[in-house]
């Protein structure tokens, strides 16, 4: 007897579990229940799980039916001649899906050379152990399963060329890495992927080393040399925009250089750069504020008219300009249709970013680290043979991590770049360690791939050996020229006055919860006040009812809107977000009432 | 001068090592310097070190489950959670637990420890059953229990009748050949209520400590057999003849308080967090978790550091309308004319005045009038 289950719900029993398993997966099978269920019969509890409903992962194997795949030769046949359909693979019973429960009862053979009479499914293919861009790390078996995640989430990030017609698009937020290489080290999935269409990343001589301590922390030391001659370089592109909107009445945008009656016109400086049709021409550096679309507007409400009495168009400037602490070169600029017909005007913006002490970089073994100094070439270590390290990496970043897998690309670097030719990494597979060893050694170098080096400034020879070679590095997105913010006063927030927020806008940096539990911690009390007093103002208090008074400008008096002129009122420093909440307060029909006492 | 205590120590060390007076003078000396530096400042912010070094020390928490000698029912949470679990004053610990040793008398050998063990742990209906069907047909459930297994418990099958026939109230319980017939009084029953009811009778308690699932009896470094429990039951494990009673411990520090009073819940607090910071090894001094345990259990009951907690009772208005739902606690400040009175730290924040701590703590006595007209007012 056990109980089953529908979608979680008990709908009866069975005598016999294992017949009617047999019974639902054979007509399924045969296309008479729908492909989509799934059965799970937990023997321990005794009871059968149908499921049917939405949101389970579901992943295809091969059907194995007495030791034997159904995916016959017929079927491989047909499929090297390109007739072959997956869907009729799923409809005959060849392939069917299975989640996460049903793989309870399932018995799946990685191979098919491995199957025997208990096994129930197949397959598809070894490799789809990893996923794609975890395939894309070399000798991942070496590696932890921890920073196999983080390298396949890092190269997601990496700098590359996104898309061969980059040059066509206008893409947000791009950026396309100057001379992309193939990896030395690489694995079959870099074959399947065309990556050599679109590489995204350069092959480096890196040296395990720690450098006068420019490299704590996962910090990375970089070659100046290298940087001169175009390591990492990268170009940003960010596009800007101006459609001509159509308004009620009529009225229309247009794209030109704005003429000087028009309502809020910046400096004639600004708009120095566009020509005739109001668009800045192509290769012309702009920075800061620089207009790069002229653009006018009719006025917001008709009501504007009247406010200078002039009756002709007095229009609105509503140009496109860089913000206050931009600057790049024009890429390209187009005139073509938006979508609702309209005529747009579109600016590609472009700028070099060369990498720079803060730049992110990392290999493709979850090794990530910032660049910390960039030494001079005549600074650098160099070994018997002359070779200097473009990057220098800290030995300390692979105890504790177990990166195994980027030891050995190393030694695979090194191999396959005086040996002139790439090394397959797949993992578990192909170009043993052994054999790279040996290959090294016979190339004239310690199997180890340890190498006498020395220092670049005394010229001595290092007591250490130093661990050398090649391996493939990857530039990520986030760069210094991009985070680097910073402002002593700037742009308030109208309501509360207080700092605006966020780098694009000159925003304050925020001294936040924690920041604050600082201050008082080390009871530094009156320093937390300064720092806090970016909103401080001086209100007029009535001792009398509590409320807030009126000091009169031109009278030079203060009085109390409740009490009168003869109560005696004072002046109170606090914040103003405080003001606005007792304001707040009052409109809600609360009565605040401040009681003074003497400060000191 | 020095506390009782240190003033004891230094005697004690003075006999055993034979110092001459005039160094125990001076080692007096130093010992109360160190002492007096030792001693708070006044203006030192406590509560907010306190949370700080907690918060410094909880990032360091990696482990936060804990197996028990391999067995998997014994699992027990440590680390963060416990720690967030403890101070948010739980009402039932995620993996209750308690440790009863036994009086020498009761566990001469493994076998007679063994018998007390089985008697310590809860057993339900379903474990001594050998079936238990539903007849569809006729909407009821067929109970046949397991002659062994109540052999191997000292059951006779009329008791475990008579077990059902309390537990299960809204059903019609008959002893029929070979087995416990269950019929529900509801006519007009379906399906999965029928189920529902089969799973309700499986977890009919039959005997030994309400709520015990699992026990395991451990021999200790001094050979007192104690018997540890998955689950906590303090006051019916306080009755147990066999247990020396005084040396139970248990993890819930809710049933702590119920069962032996507050003072007994600060210091299953103070043992608790305490167990889990050693345990990480992590070194925090005993005093910040004073203090919590303290600040947690003053008006007599125990209460998180929640917002329906020591933090919902703050006196000052702006500092809880600050923390969580500031609407209702503005409304209800309201409704009383309440008064805040400005004195902590973040109503202070708020308005931008110097927060009565540290630097901003010390003030001028005197006063301005008196100081105006020269002599003191009245
Ligand atoms: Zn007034």
């Amino acid at each position: 007897m056990t109980d089953v289950f529908l979608n979680e719900n008990f709908i009866g029993t069975v005598d016999n579990a294992k017949e009617f398993i047999k019974q639902i997966r054979s007509e399924r099978r045969k296309g008479v229940l729908n492909y989509e269920l799934n059965f799970y019969w937990d023997e321990d509890y005794n009871e059968v799980y149908l499921d049917i409903t939405r949101g389970r992962t579901r992943r295809p194997l091969i059907v194995v039916e007495n030791g034997k795949s159904k995916l016959t030769d017929n079927y491989i046949e047909e499929a090297k001649n390109g007739t072959l359909k997956w869907d009729k693979l799923v409809k005959e019973g060849v392939i069917e899906y299975i989640d996460a429960a049903e793989e309870e009862n399932c018995y799946v053979a990685l191979d098919e050379k491995d199957l025997t009479k208990e096994h129930t499914h197949l397959e598809i293919s070894p490799v789809v152990i990893l996923g794609l861009c975890t395939s894309l790390i070399p000798y991942s078996n070496f590696g932890s399963s921890s920073r196999l995640i983080r390298g396949s989430k890092i190269q997601k990030q990496s700098l590359g060329l996104y898309a061969s017609n980059y040059l066509l698009r206008m893409d947000t937020d791009v950026n396309v890495l100057h001379y992309p290489q193939k990896p030395i080290t690489k694995t079959f999935m870099h074959d399947i992927y065309g990556w050599e269409k679109h590489p995204s990343g350069q092959n480096v001589v890196i040296a395990l080393m720690s450098f006068e301590g420019y490299n704590m922390e996962d910090a990375l030391i970089v070659s100046k040399a290298s940087v001169d001659r175009g390591f990492a370089r990268s170009t940003y592109f960010k596009p800007f925009n101006a459609e001509e909107l159509r308004y009620q009445g009529g009225l229309v945008d247009e794209v030109c250089i704005p003429d000087k009656e028009v309502k809020g016109y910046r400096s004639e400086k600004d708009y120095r750069l566009l020509e005739e049709d109001g668009v800045v021409y192509t290769g012309a550096k702009v920075k800061g504020d620089d207009v790069v679309i002229g653009r006018v507007s009719p006025p917001r409400f008709l009501g504007e008219f009247e406010e200078f009495n002039i009756a002709t168009n007095v229009k609105r400037e509503s140009s496109i300009a860089l913000s206050h602490k931009d600057n790049g070169i024009v890429d390209m600029s187009l005139i073509t249709e938006s979508e609702e017909g309209n005529r747009l005007v579109q600016m590609r913006l472009r700028q070099q970013r060369i990498p720079e002490v803060g730049d992110k970089f990392a290999s493709r073994h979850g090794q990530k680290g910032v660049i910390s100094y960039l030494v001079p070439l005549a600074d650098m270590p160099f070994t018997v043979s002359g070779i200097v390290p473009d990057v220098l990496f800290n030995p300390h970043g692979i105890p504790s991590r177990m990166t195994i897998s980027h030891l050995i690309e190393i030694i695979a670097g090194k191999v396959g770049s005086l040996t002139g030719k790439y090394i397959d990494g797949t993992s578990f597979d192909v170009m043993p360690e052994k054999e790279l060893r040996k290959m090294l050694k016979e190339l004239g170098f310690r199997e180890s791939g340890l190498e006498t080096m020395y220092n670049g400034i005394s010229g001595q020879q290092f007591k250490a050996k130093i661990y050398i070679g090649d391996m493939y590095y990857l530039k990520l997105k986030y760069m210094v020229a991009g985070k680097l913010h910073s402002r002593a006063t700037g742009k308030i927030q109208l309501l509360t006055r207080q700092p605006i927020e966020g780098r694009s806008q000159g925003g304050g940096l925020r001294i936040g919860e924690m920041e604050k539990d600082c201050f008082v911690a080390h009871g530094a009390s009156l320093l937390l006040k300064e720092r806090f007093d970016s909103d401080k103002t001086n209100v007029f208090v009535c001792e009398n009812c509590g409320m807030l008074g009126i000091y009169d400008n031109f009278k030079h008096n203060e009085y109390c809107t409740k009490c009168g002129a003869n109560v005696k009122i004072s002046v109170v420093e606090m914040s103003y977000a405080f003001k606005l909440l007792l304001d707040e307060l009052k409109s809600l029909g609360v009565y605040p009432k401040l009681e003074l006492g003497r400060k000191y | 001068m020095l506390p009782k205590h240190l003033q004891e120590k230094i005697d004690g060390y003075a006999k055993k090592y034979k110092i001459s007076d005039k160094n125990v003078i001076e080692i007096t000396k130093r010992v109360e310097e160190a002492n007096e530096y030792g001693i708070i400042a006044p203006g030192e912010a406590i509560g907010i070190v306190t949370a700080e070094c907690f918060g410094e020390r909880a990032t360091q928490m990696t482990l936060n489950t804990f197996h028990f000698s391999g067995v998997a029912e014994m699992n027990i949470t440590v680390g963060l959670p416990r720690l967030i679990e403890i101070f948010d004053a739980r009402k039932n610990p995620s993996t209750p637990q308690m440790e009863i040793p036994l009086r020498p008398k009761f566990s001469k050998n493994i076998d007679m420890v063994r018998i007390v063990a089985m008697k310590i742990k809860e057993t339900l209906l379903g474990e001594i059953i050998q079936e238990i069907t539903i007849n569809i047909a006729k909407s009821n459930i067929m109970v046949i229990l397991d002659k062994k297994k109540l052999k191997d418990l000292d059951l006779k099958p009329k008791f475990v009748f008579d077990k059902i026939v309390a537990g299960l109230k809204t059903c019609d319980v008959k002893e029929v050949d070979g087995g416990i017939l269950i019929k529900p009084k509801d006519k007009e029953i379906n399906l999965s209520e029928v189920y529902k009811l089969k799973e309700k009778a499986k977890s009919i308690h039959i005997g030994g400590l309400k709520g015990i699932t699992y026990v395991l009896p451990v021999k200790n470094d001094e050979g007192i057999y104690i018997v540890h429990c998955v689950g906590s039951n303090l006051k019916d494990a306080l009755e147990l003849e066999e247990a020396d009673t005084e040396n139970i411990r248990t993890n819930n520090i809710f049933e702590t308080s119920t069962v032996l009073g507050i003072e007994a819940a600060r210091a299953a607090i103070l043992q608790e967090s305490l167990h889990v910071i050693r345990g990480q090894g992590i070194d925090l001094n005993i005093r910040h978790i004073m203090l919590l345990a303290d600040v947690m259990t003053r008006t007599g009951i125990v209460k998180g550091v929640t917002r329906t907690g020591i933090s919902g009772e703050k006196e000052s208005v702006i500092a809880r309308a600050s923390f969580e739902t500031p609407i209702k606690h503005i409304i209800n400040a309201t409704l009383i004319g309440e008064r805040d009175p400005l004195n902590s730290v973040i109503e202070n924040v708020v308005i931008n005045q110097p927060v009565p701590l540290g630097t901003g703590l010390p003030k001028l006595v005197a006063k301005k009038e008196a100081m105006e007209s020269g002599k003191p007012k009245k």
